[in-house]
């Protein structure tokens, strides 16, 4: 492992972020739209909802909103920053040069790990002054499923890789429709009991599932859920060993068929 | 002198279409070889199959003695390339983007070096100007300096000069031979200009449909085919595509 190798793609994508609008606005303008959106919609629940309910649907809604975010950032942000050497017709000097699939691998999770912590960081602020959501209230125990939630992002980062790799640039509309496919099946908003009995079973393969299924029952009962934090993190782990298998398949895939050049011809 | 580059058997195919068809060609040490070949010839798969982006179908590529295959990260270290279907990225400056490409080189004194390529190679002015606001010409210049990045032992230049005017490229061309020189390096030139080939390259090997059909110097080959201008030469082998007495 090349250090050397993992600042050059750090450096690369952090320098393009600095200085784009349109990159800073993805990173912090979209959240806060979303962010006055689910708090409106929350404080309108909060109206209809019994005043007798035990639910702090603030805390609920949009603490699930700021984890899925994070989740969905931190999945794009590893493939965005894929794309961009495909846009910028740069990516054959990139399978050119020796960097090694696992340091740019790395190099992307960095800048995915800067910018969640950017955006995270952004607006749990600004959730306390809109909303006085004390995110930081759900403590330390949150961390795994926090851990847990970058790291699925990153493996859908490194599918979305294999699949530009395998089909071109066309398939771009990837790296920000994964997570959406992934959506209603993950209990983001909703805990699973609202699933079919059949869907209950099949979402079980869904390490989202156990993330935020987890983190409501931490936030409703103020207790560890383990057996979701150990599921979350078990398919997880199956996850990153299955999404890098796929990785290097199209890849080798790539270079048997010649589908590399293809990425600057499209 | 140390053979930089041992091709043996080289073939490429794609289903029915045989790209390179079991190519055998070596680079010594100091040595300029140009590979030539009419559109379609094989010559971008070739050197994709060097740079390690496309498996070869059968055959060995060997640098410094070591497989390619198996020494791929080690032996792309030593070589680096400049080609017209790599753009360096437009949103970076040539500053950000020569200390971007010493860094994945693995260079320690990265800024150092962008900085003194870019004074090398005429930049300098245009260090904080986008990339993607650069001319063709300077833009060439640029890769031609990114290829440097690393003081490469085995270069791969396709076309540097294409888009430049005769003024600029003599000075390439100059700059390129001169570092050439000086770190003994191997060369692997293309090229559609038959002066400029002719000015550089100790041997040339012509491809033709997949298949070397001549490996010489441009001498041998003038004598060979009876002919004064490798212009002539190259459309007669253009011409004759399958011709394997030529």
């Amino acid at each position: 492992m090349n250090l050397l190798h993992i600042l050059g793609i750090f450096y690369r994508n952090i320098v393009i972020i600095r200085r784009s609008i349109p990159k800073l606005f993805s990173l912090f303008g979209f959240i806060t739209v979303e962010l006055f959106l689910w708090g409106f919609i929350t404080l309108w629940v909060e109206t209809v909802a019994p005043a007798d309910g035990n639910y702090d649907f603030m805390l609920l809604i949009l603490s699930a909103f700021i984890f899925w975010s994070m989740f969905d950032l931190s999945q794009r942000s590893f493939g965005v920053s894929f794309l961009e050497e495909v846009w910028s017709r740069n990516i054959i000097n990139l399978f050119a040069s020796p960097v090694k699939v696992s340091e740019l691998i790395l190099g992307f999770a960095l800048i995915g790990v800067a910018q969640v912590l950017l955006a995270f960081f952004y607006v749990t602020p600004l959730a306390f002054l809109l909303y006085t959501l004390k995110i930081w209230d759900l403590g330390l125990y949150i961390i795994p499923f926090f851990v847990n939630i970058l790291v699925f992002g990153w493996v859908l980062g490194v599918v979305t890789i294999g699949l530009v790799v395998r089909f071109g640039p066309s398939a771009d509309i990837l790296a920000f429709f994964i997570p959406f496919l992934l959506l209603p099946f993950s209990a983001v908003y909703y805990p699973i009991s609202v699933f079919p009995p059949l869907l209950q079973k099949l979402t079980f393969v869904l390490p989202t599932r156990h993330m935020f299924e987890g983190m409501r029952i931490a936030i409703t009962e103020g207790i560890v859920p383990l057996h979701n934090v150990f599921w979350a993190s078990v398919l997880n782990l199956i996850c990153v060993l299955l999404g890098f298998l796929f990785l290097y398949w199209m890849l080798r895939l790539a270079r048997t068929k010649g589908y590399l050049s293809r990425l600057v011809q499209d | 002198m140390t053979t930089v580059l041992r091709v043996r058997n080289l073939t490429k195919q794609y289903n029915n279409l045989t790209a390179v068809n079991r190519i055998s060609f070596e680079i010594k040490e100091g040595e300029i070889v140009s590979l030539l070949g009419p559109n379609g010839a094989g010559k971008t798969t070739t050197i994709q199959m060097l740079l390690a982006l496309v498996s070869p179908t059968s055959g060995d590529i060997e640098i410094f003695g070591k497989n390619l295959k198996e020494h791929r990260e080690e032996l792309l270290s030593l070589m680096n390339f400049t080609g017209p279907y790599s753009l360096l990225p437009y949103n970076l400056t040539p500053k950000e983007g020569l200390t971007v490409f010493a860094l994945l080189y693995g260079v320690r004194d990265y800024k150092e070096r962008a900085k003194s390529l870019l004074d090398e190679f005429g930049l300098a002015g245009l260090a904080n100007k986008k990339i993607g606001q650069l001319s063709s010409g300077e833009h060439m210049r640029l890769g031609v300096a990114k290829a440097f990045v690393n003081n490469p032992r085995l270069l791969l230049l396709d076309e540097p000069t294409a888009s430049l005017d005769p003024a600029i490229a003599q000075g390439l061309r100059a700059k390129i031979l001169k570092r050439v020189q000086e770190s003994s390096g191997a060369v692997l030139w293309t090229s559609h200009n038959m002066r400029e080939i002719e000015k550089v390259s100790d041997r040339i090997v012509f491809l033709s449909r997949g298949q070397i059909i001549a490996d010489a110097t441009p001498k041998t080959l003038k004598k060979r085919f009876g002919q004064e201008d490798l212009e002539d030469i190259f459309i007669t082998i253009a011409q004759n595509p399958t011709s394997k007495s030529l």
